[in-house]
């Protein structure tokens, strides 16, 4: 019967091979290695504009992700963007004075909440807001306002 | 006219039957799936048939989809300066896309041809006939374990040539074309998810797998008994394969990656 | 000219009839290929079923082992109706039974000797060695014991078919239906399955059923006669019986001659008509 063991040998390694195939791209392509949403705590903060911010964004600070945007809602008694914020619970040191401002990434890139940590020594917990917020800065009314400081200029 | 009117309908009502047909013979192995447990060296030969022979032509187009993506995408990207996001485009472009589709393109032609072949050729020679005689259900003994072969077997295959395809984008992106290497994984990583792209992508193969393999068997089962019978129906199992794979990836692609 | 009376059974069937078939009527689309058909087949005869090629023959066998089933009338094989039966009242019956197809139909992927032992590893938890012997004695008795390890694309057409015996055996079933055993053999492998069919008759106490439409070898070996012609029986009884029957038809077909009920010419229009009127 060494043919049907053969049979049963390849059909292993196939299987095998199609596994370590998904492994691979679940580990190395996808972004499963980072923990798993749900995991740690929720920030909010208030913007008067979001920009282009989506949910699932990143949350970084000093360059590093901490977290990921969990949601954005749009409050309508004073007209600002409140934007959750999953935090990696390992980082439970954010002062109570951190900066939150909207970035761009590279020239066509995604927007990203970056933190700037403040000196305060009152650290953020599990519900608190980030006060000190920076809306995206967006292409329009930038360059309205270099055209209107130009006409200024000239005037 | 009259004729040209009767002929339409004398066809659509043949396509409505064996449109039935198909799904009574769905049906019939959905049902008899249980059997095929108490037999796991059937199941373990059709793995064997429709997976590993298909081995091969899914590596080998993976490895050359992932390296033309890696050739191409590096063209357009490196036009806007966004060379760094080739990982991306080619990672995302195999695993949601042409991984699932390719792959089930391919094992209809590679493998399903060669079921309807098989199984349309025992009804010509009366072999299912004497299987029936002999009082054993030939939807059971032959159609199941090759069913559930298929299922089990296309997503593993896709897995494969989405894996090998962005091995072969990094040696074209990275090896060839200097692409920068940390970049090429790590861009890849952040922005192709788990759950929103890989596992839409196993689903859509576990799909097709399901789809192609049930047309295959029922072009083969439903085929007329003659050696032109099944040389047409071999035809006919490969081009409804890629007809269906097509559509039904439109209809899943705009349900799982639309907003 | 004569037309073809068709035969009623009056008689009741007696306790030695394994299959009755009474009323029978089938249709094929359009075509009718049975009305009203009356048939029995005796336990431990060699019945053989003839008739022109298309009168439905196979279509007889499918009907008796309820892979088709009759628009009217019964089948009643060993007092059970086929019609009324389920799948699985179907199977059981099936076990009893054993075909033997045109072509042998054995099982490509397999060799002779698991091809034989397909029924019997299938429907038995007899142990491997029992199995075995079975399988060899089988084998044996039609005289390809020593192929056992072939597959069968290595086998000559005569000796699938006997292969195809030795398992349609392998259950030792109660009947046997041979669907045109004679059909394209050559005399030698024809004389072979003639002397398996009449043996393993005789030595088992089985009930044959023949369909075929090679006359000489079949009217040879069989113990009764139907003929079937336009969907009804036409003629019936010993060969002898019928190589005296005068009636045109039964003459026609026995006798293979070109013309006679069943006309040497296709309809069509007179030759005159053909060659000098109208268009070419």
């Amino acid at each position: 019967m060494a043919k049907r063991r053969n049979i049963e040998l390849m059909v292993g390694a196939f299987v095998a091979l199609g596994l370590v195939a998904l492994f691979f791209l679940a580990m190395r392509v996808s972004n499963l290695s980072l923990s798993a949403s749900g995991e740690g705590y929720l920030l909010q903060a208030r913007f008067a504009n979001v920009g282009s911010l989506r949910v699932r964004a990143p949350v970084t600070m000093a360059g590093v992700r901490i977290g990921r945007v969990e949601s954005i809602r749009f409050d309508k008694h004073t007209y600002e963007a409140v934007v959750s914020m999953r935090i990696d619970p390992a980082v439970d040191s954010i002062p109570d004075d951190t900066f939150a401002n909207i970035f761009t990434a590279g020239l066509l890139g995604e927007q990203y909440i970056g933190l700037e940590p403040g000196g305060s020594p009152e650290v953020l917990r599990d519900g608190d807001e980030i006060v000190n917020t920076q809306s995206a800065l967006v292409l329009e009314q930038m360059i309205g306002q270099f055209l209107f400081k130009k006409a200024g200029e000239s005037g | 006219m009259l004729e040209a009117v009767a002929r339409l309908g004398r066809g659509v009502l043949d396509a409505l039957e064996r449109l039935g047909r198909a799904h009574l013979l769905l049906l019939a192995i959905l049902l008899g799936l249980g059997e095929v447990l108490r037999r796991p060296r059937l199941l373990i030969d059709q793995l064997f048939n429709i997976g590993v022979l298909s081995l091969s032509i899914v590596g080998v187009s993976g490895l050359f989809v992932g390296m033309v993506l890696g050739l191409q995408g590096y063209y357009v990207l490196s036009q806007f300066g966004a060379a760094e996001s080739l990982g991306v485009m080619v990672a995302a472009s195999l695993v949601r896309e042409l991984g699932p589709v390719v792959t089930a393109l391919l094992v209809a032609g590679r493998a399903g041809s060669a079921l309807t072949a098989e199984i349309g050729l025992m009804k010509a020679t009366e072999q299912l006939a004497a299987l029936e005689m002999m009082a054993v259900d030939p939807v059971h003994r032959l159609l199941v374990p090759r069913f559930l072969g298929g299922v089990l077997a296309m997503p593993l295959l896709a897995a494969i040539f989405s894996a090998v395809g962005v091995l072969g984008g990094y040696f074209v992106g990275v090896g060839l074309l200097g692409v920068d290497e940390g970049a090429y994984w790590s861009q890849m990583q952040a922005r192709i998810d788990f759950t929103a792209d890989l596992a839409n992508g196993v689903v859509k193969s576990l799909v097709f797998g399901l789809v192609v393999t049930w047309i295959a068997l029922f072009q083969g089962y439903d085929t007329i008994p003659t050696a032109e019978g099944v040389s047409r129906s071999t035809t006919r199992t490969v081009v409804h394969s890629a007809l269906v794979v097509l559509g039904l990836d439109f209809v899943l692609t705009a349900l799982m990656f639309g907003d | 000219m004569d037309e073809a009376q068709p035969l009623r059974v009056d008689e009741a069937p007696g306790p030695d009839v394994l299959v009755e078939i009474r009323g029978l009527c089938f249709r094929r689309g359009e075509r009718v290929i049975f009305e009203d058909l009356d048939l029995d087949i005796r336990r431990g005869m060699v019945t053989a079923v003839m008739g022109p090629s298309g009168t439905g023959k196979t279509t007889l066998l499918q009907l008796i082992t309820g892979q088709l089933h009759p628009e009217a009338g019964t089948i009643r094989v060993a007092g059970e109706d086929v019609g009324r039966l389920g799948r699985d009242g179907l199977y059981r019956l099936r076990r009893r039974m054993g075909m033997l197809f045109q072509s042998g139909a054995l099982l490509t992927d397999l060799s002779v000797f698991d091809n034989v032992a397909y029924p019997l590893r299938e429907h038995t938890k007899l142990s491997d060695s029992l199995v075995r012997k079975l399988v060899l004695l089988k084998l044996e008795a039609v005289g390809l014991r020593g192929a056992r390890d072939l597959m069968p694309n290595e086998l000559s057409g005569g000796m699938a078919r006997r292969v195809a015996l030795a398992r349609a055996i392998a259950l030792d079933p109660m009947m046997v239906l041979y669907d045109e055993p004679f059909t394209g053999q050559d005399p030698i492998s024809m004389g072979m399955l003639m002397a398996l069919i009449r043996q393993l008759n005789d030595a088992s106490g089985l009930t044959s059923i023949l369909v075929s439409h090679d006359v000489r070898e079949t009217a040879r070996i069989a113990d009764h006669l139907y003929l079937i012609f336009e969907g009804r029986v036409v003629a019936q009884g010993t060969p002898d019986a019928l190589a005296n029957d005068r009636s045109p038809w039964v003459r026609q077909f026995l006798d293979g001659l070109p013309d006679g009920p069943v006309r040497f010419h296709y309809p069509a229009p007179p030759l005159a008509e053909d060659l000098f009127g109208g268009r070419g």
